[in-house]
């Protein structure tokens, strides 16, 4: 199911970035933070936690930890404080990290 | 510490004084979040207003101060010594100076209710900083609470050509009476007093409908992304959907910097927020530590240029370059700067002061969002004995998370303290200890005695 925009798209700014989330390919402007991109993409939630509520960034300046996603392979990385990189591969965290510091195999 | 309006400041002073700075942001780009992105090199949009371009002045003062700027550095560790330890790139530092100054400026009050971390809702400051970062406008959405940013960012919303669908306030016309005899101080800021009689009347004249007085916030999803917000406004329920609830009720200084470093704090009732102790040129009871801007009382962006400043010059007269005649001599422009920008103050914390159940939310309410822990949880954990910050994290874990009790601290003091306001400050602040960030065992083995320098 489609969950609806929160936002209106970020504009054309030239220079943009490709990245992977969830499998999804997925173009952002350069310089705009993970969150951002995230948010611009869709709606849904980006994390689920350990009792598997549904979450996604929330206060965008470092605070709140909600924003947490995987960004190639590194668990616990705040989306909010991480700009896009071209060929980033991000997933959705689902639960805690893993202590063995992969989220999945 | 900190590229915002107070930090920038200072280390321009500084750097002209003949010291040597380095400035240390988490942020990628100098402006703190009150001029987030503002000298990214691409025009502001003239919806963001002429206070938010006036912030390049700070950002182009800094670039050509000659001060070393590390932007994306996280400072995790703050020493008597003083001594600051910071992490930027996954790699951590140490670094001496003779003066620390803690420019760590405010967050957002959180505004508790159930349905409060429903993807969907977020802060009214976060839709801002997307505006300002990446030029994303909400669309749909109702900005619930009070306080100056919310009529801020509903204005911005109208000029940007996406008014928000309607402002559901919690201030009541009791408020207002009691803010009223701290009006005539405040014609000493005619500037705040102007603009924000603006962003009223521009909120106004878009026909944006206004809820006010309302209470028993509550946000339920559908599954297709949908918010349903509910709230009780002149006895009657209401409900509105939307697309984004963006809440806010008013900003707090950052404090885990200054109470990780052992500096005394203080509680400021008419803000209803902790703040560190400090003298008029921000010098604390640490030896080398000052403080300034936001983080160490809330006075918005103005003043926090001032303090900033201010810091500086007591900086560069305790390192023996002026004289305190000097810089008494060089501290009037700010002074004054300073006694205008406090002059509205009073009357905004009394009229903008958050509601009793925001303070103490209803049963059902997530507290801390990391942690999952309910204010019925802490309620039973109250009825059970604990009558402290200290308690309730170690029996319920709120506070644990990776926030560190940044979203959840002032609700748990707050239902510590429900209905016995005068309890609000008798209650210790929670302690903060390094690491005040989140940090790898990887940042930490890092370290070596060779990784320290002196600034």
């Amino acid at each position: 199911m489609t969950i609806v925009a929160r936002f209106q798209p970020p504009p054309d700014t030239g220079a943009t970035a490709e990245f992977e989330y969830e499998g999804a390919a997925i173009t952002a402007p350069l310089g705009i933070s993970l969150a951002a991109a995230l948010l611009a993409h869709s709606g849904a939630f980006t994390r689920q936690t350990a009792g598997g509520d549904t979450r996604t960034a929330f206060c965008m300046m470092g605070v709140c930890f909600d924003c947490l996603v995987e960004v190639d392979g590194v668990p616990n990385t705040q989306a909010c404080m991480t700009s896009v990189r071209q060929g980033m591969v991000v997933r959705r965290q689902i639960g805690l990290r893993r202590l063995n510091g992969c989220s999945d195999s | 510490m900190g590229a915002g309006p107070a930090g920038m400041s200072a280390a321009v002073a500084a750097a002209d004084g003949g010291l040597r700075v380095l400035l240390l942001d988490e942020q990628p780009q100098p402006g703190g979040q009150i001029y987030r992105n503002v000298g990214a090199g691409c025009a502001a949009p003239k919806w963001l207003g002429k206070d938010y371009a006036a912030g390049s002045q700070l950002v182009d003062a800094l670039a050509r101060s000659g001060v070393t700027v590390q932007s994306g550095a996280a400072v995790w560790r703050v020493d008597g010594g003083p001594r600051v330890v910071w992490s930027q790139n996954g790699l951590s530092r140490v670094t001496t100076a003779p003066y620390v100054l803690l420019a760590s400026g405010a967050q957002e009050r959180p505004v508790p209710f159930p349905g409060w971390t429903l993807p969907g809702v977020m802060t009214a400051g976060a839709a801002q900083i997307l505006m300002k970062t990446a030029g994303m406008l909400p669309k749909d959405a109702v900005l619930a609470g009070s306080g100056p940013l919310l009529y801020l960012v509903a204005a911005q919303m109208i000029d940007a050509g996406c008014p928000p669908k309607a402002l559901v306030e919690t201030q009541t016309h009791g408020m207002l009476l009691r803010a009223l005899p701290h009006l005539p101080k405040a014609l000493f800021s005619p500037d705040m007093l102007m603009k924000g009689l603006g962003l009223i009347g521009k909120i106004r004249a878009a026909g944006v409908p206004r809820y006010k007085g309302a209470s028993g916030f509550a946000a339920t999803g559908d599954g297709s992304g949908m918010v349903n917000f509910s709230f009780r406004c002149k006895g009657k329920l209401q409900n509105l959907k939307c697309t984004l609830l963006l809440t806010h009720q008013g900003v707090t200084p950052s404090t885990h910097m200054s109470r990780a470093a052992g500096i005394k704090h203080e509680w400021n009732a008419a803000q209803h927020a902790f703040q560190p102790i400090c003298d008029i040129w921000g010098a604390t009871d640490r030896p080398g530590l000052y403080v300034a801007g936001d983080g160490a009382v809330i006075n918005g962006a103005s003043a926090a240029s001032a303090t900033g400043k201010l810091a500086a010059l007591d900086i560069l007269r305790a390192s023996g370059r002026i004289s305190a005649d000097a810089r008494n001599q060089r501290a009037t422009t700010s002074l004054s700067a300073l006694f205008r920008a406090r002059a509205i103050r009073p009357f905004l914390d009394a009229a903008y002061q958050p509601p009793a159940e925001i303070l103490s939310p209803p049963d059902q309410t997530i507290v801390c969002r990391c942690e999952e822990v309910t204010a019925r949880a802490i309620r039973q954990g109250i009825s059970e004995g604990a009558n402290g910050h200290r308690q309730i994290k170690t029996s319920l874990r709120a506070g644990m998370g990776p926030c560190q009790g940044r979203m959840c601290d002032a609700t748990v003091r707050g239902i510590l303290s429900a209905g016995k306001a005068s309890r609000m400050g008798g209650i210790d602040p929670p302690r903060a200890r390094a690491p005040i960030k989140p940090i790898t065992l990887g940042e930490l083995a890092a370290l070596s005695p060779q990784s320290e320098d002196t600034a």
